[in-house]
């Protein structure tokens, strides 16, 4: 830009700039530059997430009520976290969600890794077969839960039918998401199909950039391809799949709208994850500052154990 | 250019605003003024569409529609509200909101309208004024004008009740007719005798009954049970003082006679139904018996496949003593509202006894006397006797301002004993006690 003569008449794309612009900008430091293209985002960022962040931590230590926004305003201090960490209704949302986390990741990334090992091979037809592995995610969390729900149906749904088939168990003798030990089984079933084909695109891209120079090395050193997965493929992998585990791990840790779909939560608290306490507790009971202090609480939990996977994908990917 | 351009928008805005005033609104006449009504998406909205017309041929008022599904609607128009939001000039919010609504100066008191204009709560049926329209209960603070009185009751196919078959084999497994149950142990009876039983090469089931968890099913259905057991509230003497009366012993024997009807004779896969999911499991002929709102009654009974001769209407049987949950909402004016004057005159026009008369013969229900104590009336549809069995001994719950979170607490008790099999009724019973005090206290009450 500082080559530019005062006269020149410069193009970005269709849109030419006058010369008297180009003075303007000109006369602007590579720092005042800078600070006013990071400007617009700073302020969109401060308004849209340092703000609500802020306010919500203060609301959380009033009992203030979004529905009663006339009452006084009382200073609680610590209560709210008090009693959310000594409830045991919450613990036992939490458990809750952490079954559901736990094996959804485990679930996608074996089945991800298994399907992006398989697509990598290339065979015929295999961008069909990835673009037909890959519908699941592109269609709406909302469509995903109705249609399950009627999958799931023990007397027209296909899901019981293809199991009767299979066991010889009749379709209508057992109910996924009415059942107290099925229906945690039932939503991770439902995202594990939704989500896999996102894992299995990460870990493509982990595969696809291992050189071939390495495997052809392997080879030349007779390297059993037994030998050459562990010690190339899934160490050169590694990162990307725990790029994949981070991705989902935090996604579910918030999923909110297949379940509700699904379960609403039921049957009782079977599945009743916790950002559907918090719904419930936000905008049904309308208990904002009890809310947002759960909100604060998930939001530490899920931070501080993010931080420590990236601590270990970064040690992984500096070995 | 400019002028193509003058003339693709003239075009665009045309459209927008013939698109805008779409199918869910009356035109507006000569005041050029149009309101909007907001309301649950369901079969009397759509007959309340029909008898508005008449209202905006009348004063030129043009009338907008607001309609959401039942299981968006509490949480759409409660948000509505608590943004002090002004999408709607009225409103036909549940029973339950009028105290939060009341108390946070969301709905507009009528006493002074309904005084210079002469209206009278003395016009419209007790039951209907206590539960849509007071605040405090039972006192002479009106919140809305009774709109659309409702209360739960039963449907059942009365051409499987007729067969000499069916006849013959339910008397000889029980020693009596097979007719419309009287008490609760009779409909329990009924329903499984039904229940996994052949009827045309097609196997079928005993009841279909409230279970949903989301939102409010779960404690609409077993409030029918509960309160034919002797479930109260609270202490009729003592506000709020509620040992002894949720969790007696004859509550207790409700919510397990509630269970026992769930587990011997509900359709599968029937663990989280509400009110939509009941009539698809009448009207595909799943079921003998459908508890549901009777809101719903004059659709079913137009029904080409289980309506007319084939189904039977009757109110909740008894068991200890007889009570019905009751349903309904009133029509409340916004106090956001920027078109209050002509939301009252709709209040005004809606509560004239030929409108009422015509709002109850196009599907809706008149809470009026003049339409429901007029001696032809029992008469006017199979089902309006029943309605009106059934609105002499209606209960509806907590309408306090924290309802929602006393509706969640049973929600999740029932719904983890009835369904869940968690714990014993006594124990669900304890614990709702626990929470509704817990939520108390938290509101500042003393009890």
């Amino acid at each position: 830009m500082n080559d530019l003569s005062a006269s020149s008449r410069i193009t970005y794309g269709a849109v030419p700039v006058q010369p008297a612009v180009v003075r303007r900008i000109r006369g602007l430091s590579d720092k005042a530059l800078a600070w006013l293209f990071i400007t617009p985002t700073m302020v969109l960022l401060l308004a849209i997430n340092i703000f609500p962040l802020v306010w919500t931590i203060y609301l959380s230590f009033t009992n203030y009520r979004a529905n009663r926004a006339n009452a006084p305003v009382k200073w609680l201090g610590i209560d709210w976290y008090q009693t959310i960490l000594t409830d045991p209704d919450i613990w036992a949302a939490m458990q809750v969600t952490a079954h559901f986390v736990f094996w959804t990741v485990v679930i996608e990334t074996v089945l991800g890794f298994g399907l992006a090992f398989l697509i990598d091979k290339k065979f015929r037809g295999h961008g069909v077969w990835t673009t037909i592995i890959l519908l699941p995610m592109m269609l709406s969390p909302a469509v995903v839960g109705n249609f399950w729900t009627f999958l799931y149906q023990p007397q027209i749904g296909l899901f019981n039918y293809v199991v009767a088939f299979l066991t010889g168990r009749p379709a209508s003798s057992f109910q996924m998401l009415g059942d107290v030990t099925l229906s945690p089984w039932a939503i991770v079933i439902v995202d594990a199909w939704m989500w896999t084909p996102y894992v299995m695109l990460i870990c493509l891209a982990g595969l696809r950039s291992i050189p071939d120079y390495i495997y052809e090395a392997a080879e030349v050193d007779r390297a059993s391809k037994w030998r050459q997965f562990w010690s190339i493929t899934l160490p050169m992998a590694l990162p990307f799949i725990m790029l994949a585990v981070l991705f989902r791990g935090i996604e579910n840790f918030k999923m909110f709208d297949m379940v509700n779909l699904l379960t609403g939560g039921g049957p009782g608290s079977t599945t009743e994850v916790a950002s559907i306490t918090l719904k419930r507790a936000a905008f049904e009971s309308w208990r904002t500052g009890y809310s947002s202090a759960f909100a604060i609480i998930l939001f530490v939990t899920v931070f501080g154990l993010a931080n420590i996977y990236v601590k270990a994908l970064n040690r992984v990917k500096s070995r | 250019m400019k002028n193509s351009m003058k003339a693709l928008f003239a075009a665009g805005g045309a459209l927008a605003a013939a698109v805008g005033i779409g199918a869910m609104t009356t035109p507006a006449h000569a005041q050029g003024k149009t309101i909007t009504l907001c309301w649950a998406a369901w079969d009397p909205a759509n007959a309340l569409v029909e008898l508005s017309k008449d209202f905006t041929a009348k004063s030129g008022i043009g009338m907008k529609f607001e309609f959401v599904p039942w299981t968006n609607y509490a949480d759409r128009f409660l948000n509505e509200l608590n943004s002090r939001g002004s999408l709607c000039d009225l409103i036909i919010g549940d029973s339950q909101w009028i105290g939060g609504a009341a108390e946070n100066g969301q709905y507009v008191k009528l006493n002074d309208f309904f005084k210079k204009e002469g209206i009278s709560m003395d016009d419209y049926m007790p039951a209907t004024v206590v539960g849509y329209s007071q605040w405090p209960k039972n006192t002479p603070n009106y919140w809305a004008l009774p709109a659309m009185g409702d209360a739960v009751g039963w449907t059942y196919r009365k051409d499987w009740f007729a067969r000499p078959d069916v006849q013959k084999d339910f008397k000889a497994k029980y020693g009596r007719d097979l007719a419309v149950p009287q008490t609760l142990d009779e409909l329990r009876d009924i329903a499984k005798f039904f229940q996994g039983r052949e009827i045309d090469g097609k196997k079928v089931y005993g009841a279909s009954i409230y279970t949903e968890r989301g939102s409010e099913g779960i404690t609409m259905g077993v409030s029918n049970y509960l309160y034919d057991y002797g479930f109260k509230y609270q202490d009729p003497n003592k506000p709020y003082a509620m040992d002894g009366f949720v969790n007696s012993s004859g509550a207790v024997k409700g919510l397990e006679a509630y269970k026992e009807l769930y587990k011997c004779c509900t359709p599968p896969g029937a663990s989280n139904s509400y009110m939509s999911e009941g009539l698809d499991a009448f009207k595909s002929g799943q079921v003998a018996l459908q508890m549901n709102f009777f809101a719903f009654f004059p659709g079913l009974y137009k029904d080409p496949n289980v309506g007319g001769d084939k189904i039977g209407f009757f109110s909740n049987p008894a068991a200890t003593t007889q009570a019905t949950q009751l349903g309904g909402q009133g029509i409340s004016v916004v106090s956001y509202s920027k078109n209050q004057g002509e939301a009252l005159q709709y209040i005004k026009w809606f509560s004239g006894a030929d409108v009422q008369k015509k709002w109850w013969a196009l599907g809706g229900y008149s809470c009026a006397k003049s339409v429901l104590n007029d001696p032809s009336f029992p008469d006017s549809a199979p089902f309006a006797k029943e309605f009106l069995k059934s609105m002499s001994m209606v209960v509806d719950f907590w309408a306090e301002p924290s309802y929602a979170q006393l509706l969640q607490a049973e929600q999740k008790r029932v719904h983890d004993y009835v369904v869940a099999d968690k714990g014993t009724a006594q124990e669900a019973l304890d614990g709702l006690v626990k929470d509704w005090k817990a939520i108390f206290k938290e509101e500042g009450k003393k009890f």
